[in-house]
């Protein structure tokens, strides 16, 4: 397979798009029918083999404008002649290895491209074979003076192979990587020269050391530039992803305003994966009891014969979610990202109600859903958020004006610290609610060590609660929702 | 390529494609036409994803037009199985059969002597019960079936459940139909298969595998234009200038069901059937549930109606 084509593959991988075998055999077989003249028409192609989602046809867009905008565009002149449809392409790619002949271009020895299994991400011996051999010492000095570009790029990409720069994945990595690829190009003896130019003091030594570091510095830059666009291709993405898990486990309380950016995608992601996780039939067949009536209509035409026989099924309950949450100041910003995973979750939980409450409880369903998320949310604190917290009121109005809410497929979801102000917990009406529902789930996002500690009455409430957690980050809140959804599985 | 032959000799190129379907008045975009004709080479199923209306279906059944296969369709819903699919046996034939059998039964075996002689010779006969004749082929073993080929269209797999999914990977990958009791079906010609999705449930890791992905998107207002124009060739280039606008401008608002292509040429066909020649705010308003099927989706653009018109208008006036 195209080597072009399998370090793609592998740069896709590192980007966390899943490319199976199949798939980049398909891919193989899609660039032999386009060929490599089309940019346009090549990557719509390789979009509608690799991308499986949107989401990864977007990861594809950058990334092959990133890929295919470095040297390696130069198309290998063989292939160009097999764009033409044949009906044998297909074993052709099946087994032998259709490039073979397309290699010679690169004045490299083949036999490194034959393994079979070169689908499977290329490793990293990739290209010992070719770069052995170098023809001849490069004349660095030369080299960037003459300004050709086109050796030029050959020459980084030859060093870049050899120093491996492809395993980048940390911006931090640049320089090790721009000073392996110097080594690899020899700056080594062009530093001695410059050492014994300047040795010499004579003023044609000076100007010869002044041609040698613009030398050294054109290399350097033209280094630091291969290296960086190798970085945007094979490293940016797996050092967001590295960044994302950390994201995971941070403390929702501690995220300054530039991380809540980030957080966005990766909430939408873990909703996405909820929903999916969820995503059972909602009916259940009951073995072994007949339907009776629905099984004599199927057949009737076979005489009364019973060759379809039809079971009973019963439909298991959708979620029901009933959020209800302290916005005052603490808790307020664990408030946003539990109602941005649950409003995520949309698509799945279509009964949703949120409540929001500081001093008194207010029904915030209608803002949430007529307004950009950001904008309902500065809304309902800006309205709801600046009272002095009160449980026991909150219970009270939920009970008293929204009692139609809570049935015996409601999950009641709480987040909240508990602090009372040390008012009237209301514990009764709490007990009535907890009755009531399915589930009583309560999230705290204070550390379990100062549960109850102070005006906190969260203890109180824990008796009636089917589970109380902490909950102060992504991952904390994945689980939760797990949890809720698990009961509706 | 000759449009004029009538045998479908195969897809030459992309823009071969996107020839054969303006044949047929569908306005394909590049990558569609790309993604069908890598799914016609590569012999794989195509997975068209996207929001409701932008022609996926209608893709297929233009495919199928031009190509003059015919088009298979099946719809998939929740509770769909095997029987509904692949194939059923049909009972009432087969149980006629039996009686039938049990009333000749003694002229076959009648000189038959003896019980052993007489299930030699009944094993002799050809078992008829599970055979072909009593195979009702449903839409996946009739594609199977066609020997001129054909376009198989899965609609809305996701719809389907799980189980369904499996179901339909052997049919996928290998162009096959097992049934238990006579062997397995193989396609005489491959069938160009096409799967739509909603994208209301993520659909397998092995279902999308084995398919091109083709993500169809509300179109841009030129290309909007085109298609409107092939559905609906009367109506004025000035009302479908300032109608393709409009729809533009709306699918920007802070609504929840956007309106796709299909309620674009719906709402041409309204306006043409009212005689406008011009949008005017009171006749946008009269027909908005032409295109917005939600009543806040309508209060929400009914209130700026006016303000969208007069854009439209303006945009229109600067760029003549």
């Amino acid at each position: 397979m195209e080597r072009t084509l399998t370090n793609y593959i592998r740069a896709l991988r590192t980007a966390g798009a899943g490319v199976s075998t199949t798939e980049a055999i398909d891919a193989a077989r899609a660039l032999e029918l386009v060929g490599y003249q089309d940019r346009g028409l090549l990557k719509m192609s390789l979009a509608a083999v690799l991308a499986k989602s949107q989401e990864e046809e977007v990861l594809h867009d950058r990334l092959f404008d990133l890929y295919f905008s470095y040297a390696e565009t130069k198309p290998p002149r063989q292939t160009q002649s097999e764009g033409e449809d044949q009906e044998d392409s297909d074993s052709a790619s099946d087994g032998s290895d259709p490039d073979s002949e397309g290699q010679e271009s690169n004045g490299q020895p083949s036999n490194g491209q034959k393994q079979p299994g070169s689908g499977q991400g290329g490793g990293s011996g990739q290209d010992k074979t070719g770069e052995a051999g170098e023809d001849a010492p490069l004349d660095l000095l030369e080299l960037a003076q003459s300004g050709d570009a086109t050796r030029m790029a050959m020459a980084m990409a030859q060093a870049g192979a050899r120093a491996d720069v492809d395993q980048i994945r940390f911006a931090t990595q640049v320089p090790y990587f721009v000073r392996r690829m110097l080594e690899e190009l020899g700056a080594e003896k062009l530093d001695k020269q410059l050492m014994a130019a300047l040795d010499e003091r004579t003023e044609e030594g000076t100007a010869r050391a002044e041609a040698l570091i613009e030398a050294r510095s054109t290399l350097m830059r033209n280094a630091r530039a291969y290296v960086e666009a190798r970085f945007e291709v094979f490293g940016r993405s797996a050092s967001e992803a590295f960044m994302n898990e950390v994201m995971m486990d941070r403390s929702l309380g501690a995220l300054t305003k530039s991380d809540m950016e980030r957080m966005k995608p990766i909430i939408a992601k873990m909703a996405k994966k909820l929903a999916a996780k969820h995503a059972r039939r909602r009916k259940v067949r009951n073995r072994g009891q007949l339907d009776l009536r629905r099984t004599l209509r199927a057949n009737a035409g076979n005489d009364g014969v019973p060759f379809e026989v039809i079971w009973k099924t019963k439909r298991k309950d959708k979620p029901k979610i009933v959020t209800i949450c302290d916005v005052s100041g603490s808790v307020a910003r664990y408030v946003r990202f539990l109602l941005l995973v649950l409003y995520a979750l949309r698509e799945k939980v279509t009964d949703l109600e949120t409540f929001c409450f500081s001093s008194h409880l207010v029904d915030v369903n209608h803002d949430l859903e007529s307004l950009p998320f950001d904008a309902a949310m500065d809304k309902i604190l800006r309205e709801v958020g600046n009272g002095s917290t009160d449980y026991g009121r909150a219970f009270t109005d939920l009970s008293r004006q929204y009692d139609s809410t809570i049935d015996k497929r409601t999950t009641v979801l709480i987040l909240g610290d508990g602090r009372n102000n040390n008012g009237d917990p209301a514990m009764g009406i709490f007990q009535d609610i907890a009755a009531k529902a399915k589930r009583v789930i309560w999230l705290c996002p204070e550390h379990p060590a100062s549960w109850g500690s102070g005006d906190s009455a969260l203890l109180q409430y824990k008796p009636f609660c089917s589970s109380l957690t902490h909950c102060s980050t992504v991952a904390d809140l994945e689980h939760a929702l797990d949890d809720v959804l698990l009961a509706y599985g | 390529m000759t449009h004029t032959g009538l045998e479908f000799a195969g897809f030459e190129s992309a823009d071969t494609v996107s020839a054969r379907l303006a044949s047929v008045g569908y306005i394909s975009t590049a990558s569609i036409s790309t993604a069908v004709y890598l799914a016609h080479h590569l012999r794989k199923p195509i997975l068209i994803e996207g929001p409701a209306g932008v022609g996926k279906t209608d893709l297929a059944r233009s495919l199928a037009q031009s190509m003059e296969f015919p088009l298979l369709r099946m719809q998939c819903y929740e509770g769909l199985d095997e029987s509904k699919a692949l194939y059923e046996w049909k009972y009432g034939k087969q149980l006629l059969y039996t009686q039938i059998l049990k009333e000749k039964i003694h002229h076959l075996i009648g000189d038959a002597d003896g019980l052993d002689e007489s299930f030699k010779k009944l094993a002799g006969f050809q078992d008829l019960f599970f055979s072909r004749e009593f195979l009702e082929p449903r839409p996946l073993l009739k594609a199977m079936e066609q020997a001129g080929g054909s376009v198989l269209l899965i609609d809305e797999i996701d719809k389907s459940d799980e189980e369904f999914e499996a179901l339909l990977l052997e049919v996928l990958s290998d162009y096959q139909v097992t049934v238990p009791e006579i062997g397995t079906i193989e396609a005489i010609v491959p069938p160009l298969v096409i799967l739509t999705s909603n994208n209301t449930r993520e659909l397998g890791d092995a279902l999308k595998r084995r398919c091109l992905h083709l993500h169809i998107d509300f179109p841009n207002a030129d290309l909007e234009a085109r298609i409107v124009r092939s559905r609906v060739p009367d109506i004025s280039e000035r009302l479908l200038a300032q109608l393709v606008a409009f729809i533009q401008l709306v699918r920007d608002e802070n609504i929840r069901k956007l309106p796709s292509i299909s309620e674009t040429i719906d709402w041409a066909k309204t306006l043409l059937l009212l005689h406008a020649d011009s949008l005017d705010p009171v006749m946008v308003r009269n027909t908005l549930n032409v295109i917005l099927k939600r009543q806040t989706d309508i209060a929400e653009v009914n209130s700026q109606v006016d303000q969208l018109v007069r854009k439209v208008l303006t945009e229109q006036a600067e760029s003549a």
